[in-house]
């Protein structure tokens, strides 16, 4: 398969940050990811190709991040965090909320394929919790207004 | 490495820097208990069951990733360290079936005998436990994933052992699984070594898994029929209807060359020993038909014929046809039987390679070959020909572990792009058929084709400036080649070489002298007089060889033919009306495509079902015992001893049964020695000496150790279950003859000649690849 040439650019740089070509794995995976919008069968065979893995090593990796996929999920990836900090202020009930605003369970995605929700651990913004990631963008201090608003944003841009 | 001292509970512990503490414990007899780790795979130190407590330092620590060092002092039984040890069970059994009373390890199982040793019987989980079907990943590899604890010896036995890489890990933490490489299925080399490595019964295998209980079996200690390789296997056997009855094949206890490696052919493929189309009962072609009759009259008609046939046409009118895959004992029985009683020297094997020109290339230099253990330890192996991963799973297997554990050079000359290469220092890929060039290249020759100059002249510097280099060659290397190999050999300081042929006792047919030009110990015929002075006179003349009695049988010369344990219909590809004129009798398992058009069939037992020893093609001899019995067969062994008995033949001078064994089965030196003799002495005084019977192997065993120099290996060594190697040097001076005659068969690791097409678990793997149409090996 063919990546962009952005992303071919940047795994040839890579190549020259690491000892072993195995090491490159892990950001090689992420980028493909934000490409193809998930790791499908033949991103998986070719960068097994290219790093002289077996396609079952790149799997295990896979397998072993949850942030990297196999199944392809919305254009907007809600990431609710419901980790300890978070819970204290209220993951839940966002969490709670999350689903019935868009009638979705844990990993799954509208059917215009545009959003897609997931519960997630610990982000790494517990100062500001509740917290949540949509693809790579913060939101914290949530609130469920400030759930629904921020959402009806992402909504105009779908 | 210098010696580092450290106290385990108070003893004394020396041993070489950076052993590992689990290690250094073992030799004082301190067994720490483990589940992830595995002498010879990369620590993983995942299941925490081996924590002690180390002076001066905070927390438990893992004595598998300890190295030890000096003035360490350990313990290794401690309350908080059962504590420990009991939480860590406590937590494996947290989503463990416990369906013990079924499971195929119970009885035998590493969690068992934590759990039994440490207890955990309460849980404080309340949570229900997490179910998932069992799944079949391949016709031998079935996998339950609640049985299994994450101990990742498998993952790394497939990766690191085998160079498979077929399995892995999925998921994290507590959800961690096992993953096959194809998604839900294996591509792999089905050696089943994940199942045995498995310390549960998370992993089990197509051909046992829920068959018995451990403790139903007996065990017997045995050799593998397969490959030339010659893994030493111990068989679980069980009654049965027909007798006794194999059920696995494992070598756990990691005695013999091979450790606990076994092959899918060692591991699964007796089961053709088990098959219910065994031929029981002679048969004798009556009016055109084979039908069943008494072993009594069989022998007899046979002896009858046959001895009618030599007084009327002579010996050189008959012939015998010797197998790859009977015991020294019988092949030397065989050749003796066709020398002294047929009067005959027609007599030879399908030869795989030619040990003949081997032997006479290395005739009176000592050390000259290596044994199957030297491979894993020699410091540099240069490889010509064959392709060790299909044909000798075991040479592969020593090779790529010394390359891993040791660092060995390897050095592969090819004419594939063999699976070995992975290992490989150097590899050099050769026009097919250019080995031999190659050969006398190496033996000071120059290269005539100017493409390869460069890489062969660079390979040759390198070789010579080896020691200890081990070099294998496959059939490819014949006649005078051998002698040029030989040659360059010379030239490298401690080199030994390896001649590799195809089948279980290939080389132990060479030895015996199964050829028609060489007595047992490749003593040409000429020279036999100590053999003359045993077994009185004998024909001078060579015999035909197994083409030529072919070609006997067709201008209606041959009138006997005796085949043992050989098709020679099959595997020459011959019209079955070729022995039409002669008398043909066939001893074997089935019903071949040689012993169909034969006259009379004598139902033989197999290698599992016997006695006797094996020596693989290293030169390595091992003890046969026998492990299954059919009803209705009889051993080769007694089949000769009877045929020759029926002729009229004195057996005692054929077996000289009647006599003790050798007298040194004791020390011969120090305060004990004669100890044995005095033990003999004592028990012929109370006549209790050895009664052997004219069926008893050991009798010839006796007579080979006196007449075949390279033979007088350590008796009590091999009794006790130990490979002893034999010896070349001390042997007659072979023969260099027509390469032609040399038929290699070519098997791959899913096929052994006819024994193998008769095995059901190697024909369902075959047929499983074929269907799922696979993909070469993932990690190839
Ligand atoms: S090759 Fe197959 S049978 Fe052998 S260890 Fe690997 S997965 Fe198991
Ligand atoms: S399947 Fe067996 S060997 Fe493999 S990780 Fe599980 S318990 Fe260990
Ligand atoms: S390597 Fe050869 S001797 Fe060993 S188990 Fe396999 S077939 Fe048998
Ligand atoms: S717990 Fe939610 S961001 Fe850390
Ligand atoms: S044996 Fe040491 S951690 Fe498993």
């Amino acid at each position: 398969m063919t990546f962009s040439p952005e992303f071919e650019q940047r795994f040839t740089e890579m190549l020259t940050h690491y000892p072993s070509k195995r090491s490159v794995l892990v950001p090689t995976l992420l980028y493909a990811q934000d490409e193809v919008g998930y790791l499908s069968d033949e991103a998986i065979t070719e960068i097994a190709q290219r790093l002289q893995l077996t396609e079952l090593d790149v799997r295990n990796v896979i397998s072993y991040y949850s942030m990297l996929t196999t199944k392809p999920r919305g254009k907007y990836n809600v990431q609710v965090c419901t980790n300890i900090a978070c819970i204290l202020r209220g993951a839940d009930d966002l969490w709670e909320h999350c689903q019935k605003k868009f009638g979705l369970r844990h990993k799954q995605t509208t059917p215009d394929g545009q959003f897609s929700i997931e519960e997630v651990e610990c982000i790494g913004a517990c100062s500001w919790a509740p917290a949540m990631q949509v693809n790579y963008d913060f939101h914290e201090n949530l609130t469920k207004d400030k759930f629904d608003t921020i959402l009806d944003g992402y909504k105009k841009k779908a | 490495m210098p010696d580092v001292n450290i106290t385990v509970d108070g003893k004394k512990v020396t041993a070489p820097a950076g052993t590992l503490l689990i290690e250094a414990c073992k030799t004082v007899g301190i067994e720490v208990p483990a589940f992830c780790y595995y002498p010879g795979l990369s620590l993983q130190g995942a299941c925490r069951m081996c924590l002690v407590k180390v002076e001066k330092m905070p927390k438990l620590q893992t004595a598998c990733t300890t190295v030890i060092s000096e003035g360490m002092a350990v313990t290794t039984d401690h309350e908080e360290i059962h504590q420990a040890r009991k939480s860590m069970v406590e937590l494996l059994l947290g989503n463990h079936p416990l369906d013990c009373p079924v499971c195929d390890a119970g009885g035998e199982c590493e969690l068992q005998d934590m759990t039994f040793s440490y207890g955990a019987s309460e849980s404080k989980y309340t949570e229900a436990k997490n179910h998932k079907e069992e799944q079949q990943w391949s016709p031998v590899v079935f996998f339950d994933r609640p049985r299994c604890i994450l101990c990742y010896r498998c993952v790394r036995v497939c990766d690191e052992a085998m160079d498979v890489a077929a399995l892995g890990i999925q998921n994290r933490g507590s959800g961690s699984v096992i993953a096959p490489n194809m998604g839900d299925h294996l591509d792999c080399e089905e050696c089943g070594m994940c199942i045995d490595i498995c310390p549960v019964g998370a992993l089990t295998s197509g051909a046992y898994r829920y068959k018995t209980r451990p403790w139903e079996m007996n065990h017997v200690a045995t050799a593998c029929t397969h490959c030339g390789d010659g893994c030493k296997t111990t068989l679980g056997v069980r009654r049965s209807e027909t007798g006794m009855e194999i059920v696995r094949g494992d070598n756990r206890d990691k005695s013999g060359p091979n450790g606990d490696f076994l092959c899918v052919k060692g591991r699964y493929a007796f089961d053709f020993a088990n098959r219910t189309d065994r031929l029981t009962q002679p048969l004798v072609r009556r009016n055109g038909k084979l039908v069943p009759v008494t072993w009594d009259e069989a022998l007899t008609y046979v002896g009858q014929k046959l001895a009618e046939i030599r007084s009327q046409s002579g010996g050189a009118s008959m012939g015998v046809i010797g197998s790859n895959r009977t015991t020294n004992e019988e092949n030397y029985l065989l050749q003796k039987f066709a020398r002294v009683v047929l009067q005959t020297n027609n007599i030879d094997h399908q030869r795989t390679a030619d040990f003949a020109a081997f032997a006479a290339a290395l005739a009176g230099r000592p050390d000259a070959t290596a044994s199957a253990r030297e491979v894993f330890d020699a410091p540099a192996i240069l490889l010509i020909g064959n392709d060790p991963t299909e044909q000798h799973p075991l040479l592969a297997y020593q090779i790529r572990n010394n390359v891993r554990l040791h660092k060995a050079r390897l050095y592969v000359v090819n004419s594939e792009s063999v699976k070995l290469r992975r290992q490989a220092t150097l590899f050099s890929q050769i026009p097919s058929g250019s080995e031999a060039a190659f050969a006398a290249f190496l033996a000071g020759g120059d290269v005539a084709n100017g493409a390869n100059r460069d890489e062969w002249n660079a390979l040759r510097d390198q070789l010579r400036k080896e020691t200890g280099l081990v070099i294998a060659f496959g059939s490819e290397l014949r006649g005078a080649s051998i002698a040029s190999l030989n040659k360059f050999a010379l030239s490298v300081q401690g080199a030994k070489l390896i001649c590799l042929a195809d089948y279980a006792n290939s080389r132990g047919a060479a030895d015996m002298g199964v050829y028609p030009d060489l007595l047992p110990g490749y003593v040409p015929l000429i020279q036999g007089s100590k053999f003359k002075a045993e077994w009185g006179t004998l024909p001078d003349a060579a015999g035909l060889t197994l083409p030529g009695m072919v070609d006997a049988a067709k201008s209606c010369k041959l009138k006997a033919l005796l085949v043992v344990g050989a098709n020679p219909v099959f595997r020459m590809k011959l019209d079955p009306a070729t022995f039409a004129n002669s008398f043909l009798v066939v001893q074997d398992l089935f019903l071949s495509e040689t012993a169909a058009v034969a006259d009379v069939v004598l139902p033989a037992a197999s290698a599992y079902e016997k006695s006797g020893t094996f020596t693989n093609t290293y030169g390595d001899v091992q003890l046969v015992k026998q492990a299954g019995e059919i009803t209705g067969t009889k051993s080769d062994f007694e089949i000769i001893v009877r045929i020759a008995e029926r002729m009229g033949y004195d057996v005692a001078k054929l077996v000289p049964f009647g006599s003790g064994s050798r007298a040194d089965m004791g020390q011969s030196r120090g305060a004990q020695s004669g100890e044995a003799d005095r033990h003999a002495v004592w028990l012929e005084a109370q006549g209790l000496e050895l009664k052997m019977n004219p069926f008893d192997p050991t009798a010839v065993f006796d007579e080979i150790q006196r007449l075949v120099p390279g033979y007088q290996v350590s008796r009590l060594n091999l009794m006790a279950g130990n490979d002893q190697h034999t010896r070349l040097d001390q042997n007659g001076g072979g023969a260099v003859g027509d390469p032609a005659l040399i038929q290699p068969a070519n098997d791959g690791l899913f096929s052994s000649g006819s024994t193998g097409r008769y095995s059901k678990t190697l024909n369902t793997v075959m047929e499983n690849r074929n269907r799922v149409e696979m993909p070469k090996v993932a990690a190839d």
